[in-house]
């Protein structure tokens, strides 16, 4: 009997101080919620798009949808976070730079072009590497110049949607080509937003760098530790750097998502207050915001638990300005909860009721 | 030492980084940016470090090359105050027409300053008003709390006019205001929907920016309506704050719902384009005598051009061109003569899709 006890104590314990709690709590939180309020927030419908697609509709296909952006950066800024214990809050900003560094070469820097000035695949690319040099600019400024990362990446927070502007002359353009649309739509003949598949993808390549490098291992050292992980041989600069490198390669990846939506994008609002999004994901997914041990999973889930929270509101009608208030309690609540003080009250209290169940 | 020395790195990479936007985007760089970079410079060259004065030098000199201009020739100073030009496309134009007209050429001598908000606003204007400019051309973000600084620049005999926007404050203040009429903007796009003689009207009502003139006054219309009317139904009404991504998501919010509706006023084309997009995504038929009327505003050429192929049924004018009309009032104030009339409404149209021409997308489209 004793044992049974020990094993539901133990299981308990093992619930509770699992990362993946708090997220799957939240997520089982609002889905009860919605399910009370109105069972046909989980339908799914088969229709077909106007452009004579089937395409799947449905509130949970829409966050699956609009979740992915967020669900993208919150790798990078889940290894941002481990490695060098602070936030990017430039990733807005920077999706901006990117998206606009992709529109001047799709349209070659005419505003209305008629047809693409280069081949899709080409301004990924030049998208990725200008991704990636703002992520090299903030990695170096934090990794090399010891910055705290918030005031470094502030620098391009402030500059980087006037830089996307002056890119393209401060012209809009429009994507001509409707084929473009696919990655922030509807491929043809497949039902299933294309952004799913695109989020898949990226997951697939973390995991695999995450289960055959040591990347996950080395950032965890630096986070934990600096000078014990440099007495261990690792060199802490390069993986701050590296990781924000990352953040940076993801950020390219949200901005082509973000583009091809709508096939333009507009500087000043593109992506707006997606960083605090991106960070919060990090939060809710258990890991501490001071670096250190991470959980990828946990935070990716974090960012469709906010993607569902800001799909709810909108489905209550809340107005979309007041929406940063509700994200703002799901901050406080987090913070109050994943205080030492709070865990250590809570976890006692769990002890209790587990040993007042034995007695009785 | 150490931290000296990186602080002294940070402010000139800063300050290179906007002169080096500077040089693409003509004159894009805010004027306060460089005013607050260079006050961080300055408390550096303090701190006894000679290589900081390079960082300094830059964007002083650029302000006294202006000053010099000025006091060499008798160009007329104007400090311009306007909303960030990549707002939208009209915004992009305003900023376009205003650079074109106020020219060394054309005896002007104009600086720049941008912000959407309006604190930020205010104190570019503080800071005009230090340089001592002729005129303060405002375009403001919000209507509210502009009365104390327009008061200094009266005191400092600084003539103000109002483009664009109107504000809350006593008419004593500012010399002229040039405007749209967003009530009337408003007025036109509902009596062309009333035309339409639907059965009923179920409307998804996408808002600016709340508090914004352009809202107050196209929001205000349609409002009016829906309360008078028994069939014209709000669905849904939100702010999506001019942004065709915030559209997309509460426009796909209503369609997930399930809820009936066969308008869409957006009350710009950015979130008209998001609304549609969201449309075209769940197989809703939109245009002219389809399942779903769209009606913007602003008229973007781009916009005109879904109205040309009979995706959009309306966009209502909003006429961006004020240069024109404030160049016309400093030549009459200079001269000495005096305004008619205190506000003045330009020109505005809305076009239908089933009438526009290519002429009018040439001609109107911004």
């Amino acid at each position: 009997m004793s044992k049974i006890e020990k094993n539901e104590q133990s299981f308990l314990k093992r619930l509770v101080s699992n990362q993946l709690f708090i997220p799957v709590i939240a997520l089982l939180l609002l889905s009860v919620i919605n399910l009370i309020n109105d069972p046909g927030f989980f339908k799914i419908t088969l229709g077909t798009n106007n452009a004579g697609n089937p395409v799947l509709s449905g509130y949970l296909i829409t966050i699956l949808d609009y979740g992915s952006e967020l669900g993208i950066l919150a790798i990078g800024m889940t290894l941002v976070t481990a490695a060098s214990g602070g936030q990017d809050i430039s990733v807005g900003a920077t999706i901006a730079i990117a998206g606009s560094a992709m529109l001047r070469v799709l349209c070659g820097g005419v505003s209305r072009p008629t047809e693409l000035a280069a081949p899709v695949i080409v301004a990924f690319l030049v998208a990725c590497v200008v991704g990636m040099l703002c992520g090299a600019f903030n990695g170096m400024l934090v990794s090399v110049f010891k910055i705290q990362p918030m005031i470094a990446t502030l620098i391009l927070f402030t500059a980087g949607r006037s830089i996307a502007a002056w890119i393209n002359n401060n012209e809009l353009p429009i994507v001509p080509d409707p084929k473009f649309g696919y990655f922030g739509g509807f491929i043809p003949g497949i039902p299933i937003p294309t952004t799913v598949f695109i989020v898949i993808a990226c997951i697939i390549v973390i995991a695999l760098v995450l289960k055959f490098t040591n990347l996950g291992l080395y950032t965890q050292a630096v986070g934990i530790n600096e000078s014990s992980s440099r007495l261990n041989g690792i060199n802490p600069t390069f993986i701050k750097f590296l990781s924000f490198v990352i953040l940076g390669l993801c950020v390219a990846v949200a901005a082509l998502i973000k583009v091809s939506r709508l096939s333009t994008i507009n500087y000043s609002v593109i992506a707006k207050d997606i960083e605090m999004d991106a960070i919060l994901a990090v939060a809710l997914g258990g890991n501490a915001l001071s670096g250190g041990k991470f959980n990828m999973w946990a935070s990716i889930l974090g960012a469709y638990v906010i993607q569902f929270l800001t799909t709810t509101l909108y489905k209550f009608n809340v107005s979309s300005d007041a929406l940063a208030a509700y994200k703002a309690v799901v901050v406080i609540l987090l913070v109050v909860f994943s205080a030492p003080k709070v865990r250590e009250s809570m976890s006692g209290l769990v002890k209790k009721a587990t040993a007042k169940k034995g007695v009785a | 030492m150490r931290r000296k020395l990186l602080s002294v790195i940070m402010a000139s990479a800063m300050t290179l980084s906007l002169v080096a936007c500077g040089g693409g985007a003509a004159e894009s760089t805010t004027t306060e940016a460089p005013a607050a970079t260079e006050e961080t410079a300055t408390e550096e060259t303090a701190a006894e470090e000679p290589a900081a004065e390079e960082a300094a030098e830059e964007p002083a000199a650029e302000e006294t090359a202006a000053e010099d201009t000025a006091a060499s020739g008798d160009l007329i100073k104007v400090g311009i105050i306007n909303n960030d030009p990549n707002e939208s496309g009209y915004r992009t134009a305003n900023d376009a027409d205003l650079k074109a007209t106020f020219t060394k050429e054309n005896g002007y001598d104009a600086s720049f300053a941008y912000s959407l908000k309006n604190d930020e606003q205010i104190a570019a204007a503080q800071t005009f008003i230090q340089d001592e400019v002729d005129y303060l051309l405002l375009s403001a973000a919000d209507t509210a709390g502009w009365d104390s600084v327009l008061q200094d620049a009266q005191a400092a005999g600084i003539k103000v006019i109002l483009f664009d926007r109107t504000i809350d404050a006593d008419p004593s203040l500012y010399e002229a205001s040039i405007v749209s009429d967003m009530a009337k903007e408003g007025e036109t796009a509902v009596t062309w929907l009333a035309g339409q003689g639907l059965d009923e009207y179920n409307i998804i009502h996408l808002q600016g920016v709340m508090g914004s003139a352009a809202q107050q006054g196209r929001s205000g219309a349609l409002d009016e309506k829906v309360a008078a009317e028994a069939n014209w139904n709000i669905v849904n009404q939100q702010t999506a704050e001019w942004n065709a991504e915030k559209a997309q998501q509460i426009v796909q919010s209503v369609i997930d719902s399930g809820e009936k509706f066969n308008v869409i006023y957006a009350e710009n084309d950015d979130m008209a384009k998001g609304a549609v997009a969201a449309l075209d995504a769940a197989g809703i038929s939109h245009g002219v005598g389809k399942d779903v009327i769209v009606m913007g505003f602003d008229c973007n050429k781009w916009a005109l051009e879904e109205l040309l192929a009979q995706n959009w049924n309306y966009d209502g004018q909003c006429n961006p061109f004020q240069s024109s009309y404030i160049d016309e009032i400093i030549k009459t104030l200079e001269s000495g003569g005096s305004l008619s009339e205190k506000t003045i409404i330009m020109d505005e149209k809305g076009f239908d899709a089933s009438t526009i021409t290519q002429e009018d997308v040439d001609n109107y489209g911004i």
